[in-house]
């Protein structure tokens, strides 16, 4: 501790910090004034002073990281969110385990977001690179000054600092939480560079093809990053909170899925861009929304004016500052939007049906989506804020409002794909798709009559989106391919990502269906010796005892998995207590195979030995996230089409 | 298309800007002390969540206790929850308020986590919790042996809070 003190690690850190400010202050005046006098040198400078930004950031960052390895205690934030007996993994994550550290680690990643445009840029016009990266250094000196001003995670408590630190919170002592908030983060930052462009193209004026076609891989690149990213936090939040459920509609997973539905719409409201010119000023906004949600979410919720309203009241100073911030980037780029948008009305014609206009609902319907999730969300505030008192908006409100759009999105899904642009009959859809449609129902029927006598009409329904989804899309490519499947890989890198991240959806919605119609569970007292019963499958418990972790010590039950009097697994669930903050968490036994959960976590601890047991089977669990994986890589194939990278080898040539 | 629509955007966002920052203005009085304090314990008849039996206010009254708000809704309850543990553990006498939310999720969550309470009332409709004008879950009031309100907390309980609540706790036993 001694060392680190007197090597001033924290200081280099703070100071990097400010040097990186400095960086961005450039970054954001020399590349713009440059832009404003036609000066192609001080554009030239834009490049440069990105990387140099983000160089500091990450010394910064690791400096921080680095305070944590070494236990040194003497700086506040490391004080707080960890301890000596902290395995050094998770000092290391423990570095974005609160406000301050995911402060700066948000800003180092907007940094090397910047580097990525700076560096795979060469295809653009060097005055479109001096504003996409001057407005992203805008965004980037908001935030720095933000953490330097009221969220220092350098801070030093001197001239006695705590013998040892309070530990990091044991929620977060996980793997999950490892890899869950920088994936999310890296989504949520990678939207400001759509952002950027946007702004960038309504300041030159020149909203056109071109733009659309740098902005969508950057765009989907960031999707990928969100969709990933809510995917993980929604499996950590099923194996660690010991309830089994995946998705809890709270504020923090409400804040994630917003700008996951706008960058979603936005990815396809610029293929319309792209293609046909058409939906500009709507594409802007929607760059515009998917930022400001993707701000809202990080600050909103982190600062804990929506979960607990003490917290932000707590903080005033914080508080006032982020709404500032957010003020001035979300009211500024409307204002720009206002004052800059075209009026004029686009050349392109479409007629009713066409892909066009299939991509306009698909956009309504996101938007709408993402519109009830903030209604659900800022509702209460809302409702607070008029004086009617306190409330809740429970899972319950979100559900309605999802399933029909989301049943409306899926049916859309499958004839919008095969779709011509300009103009389409129904009478050629409806030819191609018929028969997907029959089978889908009879698919649908005969499933969920194999599944259980007594049919449920939403197993129906969600199974026939879901089969509609998969039989329409494998028309398309049937229809594409001319009856070949040979001729499958040729249809192009960026089709076939679209098909597979659509067959992602249909896959999540298979999974939501089965696991929320026929998950069983079963809460009961066991002793050891006891076997009980729940669906197909036996669990005997064996043994009880204490296992000792490095910070925490575990009551700990093991159980052997029967099916069918046939042994097929050994489980042990823990109920962890650590050491610094004596809290409890339950660690759940998950045996998982594609099919079904087996998932068992552990109650109270009861007289005589016994244990109150929470026992859980849960079909298709896996699905929810494998549709979610199908999505993210589907995403990536369309990264990778080679239209994205054309003018830069002719470039080269030339 | 007309210029001035454009700007209905900024003008919808200057309206959300203006109810935050207002909402922020509010937040302020919370710390104000609850108009409730020195005064009973407002009248009830509800069931208990553990076993449905009806309570009424006078059955808070013989020690001191402390009534927490809480509900399986709310992510700070579950923060809580192992520190009311460690205080129920210590003896103290903690009753919950089972603040609009499902009984039966109640009972799950009591058998997960355990259940550091006395007993718990079950306010679906959050009547109760209305006239206690609680804020948001988690809430806890400090009530004395003659049922009379001594204090309140907005927010978890934790070891930092309980320095100092837990001081006036002591020295109303």
């Amino acid at each position: 501790m001694l060392n680190t003190a007197m090597l001033h690690l924290p200081e280099i850190g703070q100071f990097a910090l400010i040097l990186a400010f400095i960086m961005a202050v450039l970054q954001v005046i020399v590349p713009l004034f440059g832009v404003n006098r036609g000066q192609l040198w001080l554009m030239g400078y834009a490049r440069p002073l990105a990387v140099g930004q983000a160089l500091f950031l990450v010394i910064s960052l690791v400096l921080l990281a680095t305070s944590f390895v070494m236990d040194d205690f003497s700086v506040a934030y490391v004080a707080a969110n960890s301890n000596s007996l902290l395995p050094t993994p998770y000092k290391i994550s423990a570095v974005w385990g609160a406000h301050e550290g995911s402060l700066l680690l948000w800003v180092t990643m907007l940094g090397l977001w910047g580097v990525a445009v700076a560096l795979l840029s060469r295809s653009l016009p060097l005055d479109m690179v001096a504003r996409v990266l001057s407005i992203m250094g805008m965004v980037s000196v908001g935030f720095i000054l933000f953490t330097l001003e009221t969220s220092n995670p350098f801070t030093r408590i001197l001239p006695s600092p705590p013998q040892d630190g309070a530990d990091l919170n044991p929620l977060l002592q996980d793997f999950g939480l490892i890899v869950h908030p920088p994936t999310l983060y890296m989504g949520y930052v990678g939207l400001s560079v759509a952002f950027a462009f946007a702004l960038a193209a309504l300041m030159s004026g020149r909203l056109d093809a071109a733009w659309a076609r740098w902005s969508r891989p950057w765009t989907t690149a960031a999707w990928i990053f969100l969709t990933v990213g809510i995917a993980l936090g929604s499996w950590w939040a099923y194996y660690e909170l010991g309830w089994g459920g995946w998705w809890f509609w709270d504020p923090v997973e409400n804040a994630s899925l917003m700008p996951w539905l706008v960058a979603t719409a936005l990815l396809h409201s610029l293929a319309v861009t792209e293609k046909r010119g058409l939906f500009k000023s709507w594409t802007v906004l929607l760059a515009i929304f998917a930022f400001s949600l993707s701000l809202l979410g990080t600050f909103l919720v982190r600062s804990g004016v929506l979960t607990s309203v003490h917290a932000f009241a707590s903080d005033p100073e914080r508080g006032v500052f982020i709404l500032a911030l957010l003020g001035i980037c979300v009211g500024g780029s409307l204002l720009l939007y206002a004052l800059k948008a075209p009026t004029v009305a686009s050349v392109g014609r479409y007629e009713v049906v066409s892909r066009e206009t299939a991509l306009l609902v698909n956009n309504l319907l996101l938007v709408v989506m993402a519109l009830a999730v903030l209604t659900g969300t800022l509702y209460p505030l809302v409702y607070d804020f008029m004086g009617l008192g306190k409330l809740s908006v429970g899972a319950a409100w979100f559900n309605t409002m999802f399933v029909p759009l989301t049943v409306a999105l899926a049916l859309l899904m499958g004839v919008g794909a095969m779709t011509r642009w300009k103009s389409d009959r129904v009478s050629r859809l409806g030819g191609q798709l018929w028969i997907a449609g029959v089978l889908a129902v009879v698919f649908a029927i005969v499933v969920a009559l194999l599944l259980s006598e007594a049919v449920s009409g939403s197993v129906v329904l969600g199974l026939g989106i879901s089969f509609w989804l998969i039989f329409a899309t494998a028309a398309d490519v049937w229809k594409k391919a001319r009856g070949r499947l040979g001729k499958i890989p040729s249809l192009g890198v960026s089709y076939l990502g679209m098909v597979i991240a659509h067959l992602g959806v249909a896959v999540t919605i298979i999974g939501v269906t089965m696991v929320s119609n026929y998950s069983i569970d079963k809460s009961v007292r066991m002793v050891p010796g006891q076997v009980e019963t729940l669906g197909d499958y036996q669990f005997e418990f064996t043994e009880a005892g204490t296992i000792d972790g490095p910070n925490y010590t575990s009551q700990a039950t093991r159980f052997n998995l029967y099916k069918e009097g046939k042994k097929i697994e050994v489980l042990t669930a823990e109920k962890r207590r650590y050491h610094a903050r004596g809290s409890v968490m339950t660690e759940a036994a998950i045996d998982v195979t594609l099919f079904r959960d087996v998932y068992i976590s552990m109650g109270e601890s009861l007289e005589g030995g016994a244990w109150g047991m929470r026992l859980q089977v849960k079909p298709y669990m896996r699905w929810v996230w494998l549709g979610a994986i199908f999505m993210s890589l589907g995403g990536f194939m369309a990264v990778l089409d080679k239209r994205y990278r054309r003018r830069q080898k002719k470039e080269k040539l030339a | 298309m007309n210029r001035l629509l454009l700007f209905i955007p900024l003008v919808i966002f200057a309206l959300m800007g203006l109810v935050f920052w207002v909402g922020l203005g509010i937040e302020d009085k919370t710390s104000l002390p609850s108009p409730l304090i020195g005064k009973p314990f407002p009248e009830f008849e509800l069931g208990v969540v553990e076993d449905g039996r009806t309570l009424t206010t006078k059955d808070l009254q013989g020690q001191p206790a402390l009534v927490n708000v809480w509900a399986t809704w709310c992510p700070t309850c579950k923060a809580e929850h192992a520190f009311l543990n460690e205080l129920a553990e210590q003896g103290i006498r903690i009753i919950g308020i089972n603040y609009k939310d499902d009984v039966m999720k109640a009972r799950d969550w009591l058998k997960a986590y355990g259940n550091p309470y006395a007993y718990n009332l079950s306010d679906p409709q959050g009547k109760l919790g209305l006239e206690l004008g609680v804020y948001g879950a988690p809430e806890t009031f400090l009530i004395d042996s003659e049922g009379i309100i001594r204090g309140k907390h907005i927010g978890d309980l934790n070891p930092v809070v309980w320095e100092s609540l837990g001081k006036q706790f002591g020295e109303m036993q």
